[in-house]
């Protein structure tokens, strides 16, 4: 065991997976001898080579199609996009091409490869850098969206991410890079995919979170039972698609009422998803409606003002204290 | 078989060599006066770059792209537009924004993350900073088109590195600009890096020039730390454009002497000797005071006096920047989503304020 942070956890998944199988490649801009903007690719292309960890030229969608293009030839490519406000520029090759791979082929070629990407806000990054656009892959089918909240479940999540047979849109939330240590196993171990984990149990209320506002929630849930004794059960989803309804739906059974909390602005985004699928199973287990906290259906701010934008504890305490009374 | 291909390095062109003296043709339109306005630009711009780096040293700004080493081509090529003209920068281009009439203390609240940093004064055709790589190379291509349509004397230009040339963007702009024949100058500052990769990792090409052929427009490579072939070649391309004569891509070959931005540690990437030749004996600053010396147009007392200016509105807009009003949440947020908020966002702006009303503290919009 280890005292890791997330972006020292990402690092070592990716060392461990490159050192496992040699068909995992490592590339993106910057990742070579600069080890990534962030340094989660620090010091692999010094001991893997530049022939498995290593820059492209300036193109996302270039980055992107390479990707596939190996992943058609048996290789598993980890592609950094430097940011995932960038997205944008290689989505064609993401939600175009990765994901239909599959299904154009019948199968006789899939796509393991993973998009690694930091986003997420509340660091007073330029334009373009913090969005939260994860809700445009929630859409798409045939990828997976993986957002990890802690070291440990980034090293598990991402090397199940680089097993996994099909895409995977890996996002690590800027903020939790260096935010937090935890004890990580140093060897490989794998966190599966798709499952979401309850990480404070309680009976009253089920708030449904992912990434940083994870932790959000978990202080407004706090705050919530030392104000008022009510016991808030918080679900880390994890995966966002797909979306692990099971587990929301074991603790509505419980709690009866539910809050989902989602850092990107509000509308059609992965609460909503979440919010529809509690009413299609859940429904007659509710006493109240699903309410969701979430910043207004605006731009992504500029820094000076993030802060107003993004959801805090207190914004998800009243959230939640609305939905233990409506 | 015939096959075309092209191994050719052209040489880039140059006015003035590293040591000051006349080795090109010397533009007629540039006298001494010119000259040292030019050099007294580049002197401000250097002092403004060093003073923002201090200022985020101190935690008083925020991420910050430094220009020093390009200053010569940033003013140079900037020197050659009206003040009509369009122009689509990126975030690097600081030094040729405030030559142009962008008020410094407009280039620091950018980096402030202050909204009011994309209010361009009105009077110029100029966009904030882009900081989507490469983007604003097809957006120049728009505004020429639109410019022509018009039949308008004006051209629009874009600004650009290195790096910018991988992306599927730039090539698309300078194919549709050849295609339309549209009066649009694309400018791209050669800096020898994109953050950590050279420029030998991002094209196999010898120079970004050259790939101005390959799309039926005229190509120049220019050294970018010569301010007065940059200011000639940006001038060439500007009167092709204005005469009709369609798009050119200027490549200007300099360097970053400092950091990619101010969250960026070169030395994990530079060598450290062709670092020095750069910053000392190709620095473009001290190739033009070399040149001014040896027209008689630069002493001592000028360069204090220079430098002082300098400061001293350095002082005054960093004052003016510290001192500028917070921004107003609500209206940055929600004033400029559209040109009327939908009902949707009429009623989220409202219970935005409430919620600011009664100290943060209802929830909003989680909880209405
Ligand atoms: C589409 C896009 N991809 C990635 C980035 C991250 N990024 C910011 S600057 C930069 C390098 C740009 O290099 P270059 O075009 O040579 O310009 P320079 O910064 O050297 O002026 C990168 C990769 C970005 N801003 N936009």
């Amino acid at each position: 065991m280890a005292q890791m942070t997330m972006i020292q956890a990402i690092n070592n998944a990716l060392d461990l997976e490159l050192g496992r199988d040699p068909n995992v490649l490592v590339f993106g801009e910057d990742v070579g001898k600069n080890g990534g903007v962030f340094r989660a690719t620090d010091g692999l292309q010094a001991k893997y080579g530049a022939e498995r960890v290593f820059d492209t030229p300036l193109a996302e969608s270039g980055i992107g199609g390479l990707a596939v293009g190996l992943a058609i030839q048996g290789f598993r490519p980890v592609a950094e996009i430097q940011f995932f406000g960038f997205v944008f520029e290689v989505m064609d090759q993401i939600a175009g091409q990765a994901s239909r791979l599959r299904y154009r082929t019948n199968s006789r070629f899939h796509c393991p490869v993973v998009f690694r990407s930091p986003f997420g806000g509340g660091v007073k990054t330029p334009e373009m850098h913090a969005d939260s656009l994860e809700g445009l892959f929630v859409q798409t089918p045939g990828v997976r969206v993986v957002i990890p909240s802690n070291p440990y479940d980034a090293k598990g999540l991402l090397i199940s991410a680089i097993r996994d047979n099909d895409p995977v849109i890996f996002l690590e939330h800027m903020k939790l890079y260096r935010s937090m240590r935890m004890e990580v196993p140093e060897e490989a171990y794998t966190v599966p995919l798709d499952q979401a984990k309850v990480v404070r149990e309680g009976k009253d209320l089920t708030v449904i979170a992912y990434g940083a506002m994870v932790h959000t929630a978990l202080r407004a849930a706090e705050e919530l039972a030392n104000s008022k004794g009510v016991q808030a059960e918080v679900i880390d989803l994890r995966t966002i698609n797909p979306i692990d309804i099971d587990t929301i739906v074991a603790s509505i059974k419980k709690t009866h009422r539910a809050v989902v909390v989602q850092e990107a602005q509000r509308q059609a985004g992965a609460a909503a998803e979440i919010i529809a699928q509690i009413n299609e199973h859940a429904i007659y287990h509710l006493e109240g409606p699903v309410l969701r906290v979430t910043p207004p259906d605006t731009v992504y701010p500029f820094a000076q003002i993030e802060d107003e934008w993004i959801p805090t504890p207190q914004r998800v305490l009243a959230g939640m204290n609305k939905a233990l009374t409506v | 078989m015939r096959t075309y291909s092209w191994e050719e390095e052209i040489p880039a062109h140059q006015v003035l060599a590293p040591d000051g003296s006349v080795v090109g043709e010397w533009p007629e339109s540039l006298d001494d006066e010119r000259l040292r306005s030019f050099y007294r630009w580049m002197v401000f711009a250097r002092r403004f770059d060093q003073r923002a780096l201090t200022l985020h040293r101190q935690g008083r700004l925020g991420t910050y792209a430094p220009f020093s080493g390009q200053e010569a081509a940033q003013i140079g090529s900037f020197a050659a537009l009206e003040k009509t003209d369009w122009v689509f920068p990126s975030y690097r281009e600081v030094a040729g924004m405030m030559y142009h009439g962008l008020p410094p203390e407009m280039a620091l609240l950018f980096s402030k993350g202050h909204p009011d940093a994309g209010k361009v004064p009105a009077e110029l055709n100029m966009l904030p900073g882009k900081i989507v790589i490469a983007a604003q190379i097809l957006h120049a291509v728009g505004a020429a088109w639109a410019c022509k349509q018009r039949g308008e004397d004006r051209v629009a230009s874009a600004f650009f590195g290195d790096g910018a040339t991988s992306q599927g963007d730039f090539h698309e702009a300078l194919n549709f600009a050849a295609v339309f024949r549209v009066p649009a100058v694309f400018f791209c500052q050669n800096n020898q890096f994109a953050i950590s990769v050279p420029v030998t990792r991002q094209m196999a090409t010898p120079t970004v020039a050259q790939k101005a052929v390959a799309y039926g427009i005229e190509g120049i490579r220019v050294d970018g730390n010569d301010v007065v072939a940059v200011y000639a070649a940006m001038c060439r391309a500007v009167a092709r454009a204005r005469a009709g004569g369609g798009p050119t891509l200027v490549e200007a070959v300099t360097y970053r002497q400092g950091p990619h931005t101010t969250a960026d540690d070169p030395r994990r990437y530079r060598d450290p000797q062709v670092h020095q030749t750069w910053v000392e004996a190709l620095d473009p600053i001290r190739r033009l005071r070399l040149c001014l010396e040896r027209r008689g147009a630069w002493d001592e007392a000028a360069e204090s006096a220079w430098i002082r200016e300098a400061d001293e509105r350095i002082a005054a807009a960093v004052e003016r920047a510290e001192s500028y009003p917070a921004p107003d949440a609500a209206e940055v947020l929600f004033g400029h989503v559209y040109a009327e908020p939908t009902p949707a966002l009429a009623a989220q702006r409202a219970g935005f304020l409430a919620e600011q009303a009664e100290g943060g503290a209802n929830g909003w919009p989680g909880a209405r």
